[in-house]
């Protein structure tokens, strides 16, 4: 049942494919085309990027990130979190997972937003095409504006996920330098998940 | 090409550190790795196939038909929306937007396209729940995409 479900909306998009090339195959030929072209560039930068966010679980302690991104790392931890994301790193989707594992290591939700947020929206690159298109005072208003926003929404987020954690996702996110055998000390109290507080 | 140079180097010394500092640990980080990307696999092909769809649908020619027939706050809601589902790299995204502004479209309206096109995916979706969760993911989405909508409403107003 499970493996089904999980499957299930490959099959669904492999069947929206199979139906365009009756009804329009000029979009059929051009999506293929796309999915393809990203299908190589991930299989390119996917592998390498887990291997990345495997050495970065087992490396660096949980105490480190704890003190640069936690909750209390204050204004350095956002410098920090916003200075990553804007490095020229790649599509969003490759910072998903690694954002996982710094969130499983002790950042706080505010600063992960906020990497996330200048990842995909304050690249340095991106920003550099921007300039060229549509002006800096376009382009400069954008950056504050947007890092303004992402700071609020950073807060936001940290309160409400903190008032109503998500138990499905901490479910299925343990720890995995806990892993038994692994000898990884750990701070963390046998049963309790990230993102819960560790004040009552 | 510079994301997988950098991508790569990084890989490179942090693998050479690992196996200099211990064999042991470098094939445990090699498990987790194999196994996460396994978790995550159907949700990046899922992601793939969605990336196709959406861009083989919406051609260039398709988005400013959509974007630059209407005017007003219909249009850039239409455009919040079209930024909000598409995935564009931005090489193409920044030169279209900068086309239509200079072929009559509003500052609101294209700020508002430019601003989801780069805080909201949907398409990418599937991928963050799976890696970050349901709530995380509709939390930093639909606020992502009220906060475009405020920021293109400043920059209609500020850059008249």
């Amino acid at each position: 049942m499970k493996t089904i479900r999980t499957f299930l909306a490959p099959i669904a998009i492999s069947l929206v494919f199979f139906a365009l090339v009756f009804i329009w195959p000029e979009a059929a030929t051009r999506s293929a085309q796309v999915t393809w072209d990203y299908f190589k560039e991930m299989a390119l930068i996917m592998p390498a990027i887990f291997i990345l966010m495997g050495l970065m679980e087992i490396w660096i302690p949980k105490d480190k990130i704890q003190q640069w991104l936690g909750k209390q790392s204050g204004f350095r931890g956002a410098a920090l979190a916003f200075a990553l994301g804007t490095l020229p790193t790649g599509p969003l989707y490759v910072a998903f997972p690694m954002t996982a594992s710094l969130i499983r290591k002790g950042a706080s939700i505010t600063n992960m937003i906020l990497f996330l947020g200048s990842w995909s929206a304050l690249k340095i690159p991106q920003l550099m095409v921007e300039i060229k298109f549509l002006g800096l005072p376009f382009t400069a208003l954008r950056f504050i504006l947007t890092l303004t926003a992402l700071l609020l929404m950073g807060l936001l987020i940290d309160k409400i996920l903190h008032k109503s954690p998500d138990l499905e996702w901490q479910k299925s996110n343990p720890d995995p330098a806990r892993m038994p055998g692994m000898g990884v000390k750990s701070g963390m109290k046998p049963g309790m998940m990230p993102g819960q507080d560790k004040k009552p | 090409m510079a994301t997988i140079l950098t991508i790569y180097s990084l890989l490179g010394l942090g693998l050479i550190t690992s196996l200099l500092k211990s064999r042991e640990k470098t094939a445990a980080a090699f498990k987790i790795a194999g196994k996460a990307l396994l978790k995550t696999a159907p949700s990046l092909l899922t992601v793939l196939g969605i990336v196709g769809l959406t861009l083989g649908l919406m051609t260039p020619e398709t988005i400013s038909r959509l974007v630059g027939a209407e005017a007003g706050w219909m249009a850039t809601l239409f455009a919040a929306v079209i930024g909000a589902i598409t995935l564009i790299p931005s090489i193409v995204a920044f030169p279209l937007a900068g086309s239509l502004l200079r072929s009559g479209a509003t500052v609101m309206t294209i700020s508002a396209f430019v601003t989801t096109l780069v805080m909201v995916g949907v398409v990418t979706a599937p991928m963050e729940v799976k890696t970050l969760g349901k709530k995380f993911t509709l939390l930093r989405n639909s606020l992502g995409f009220i906060a475009a909508l405020l920021i293109a409403g400043i920059m209609g107003v500020l850059l008249k």
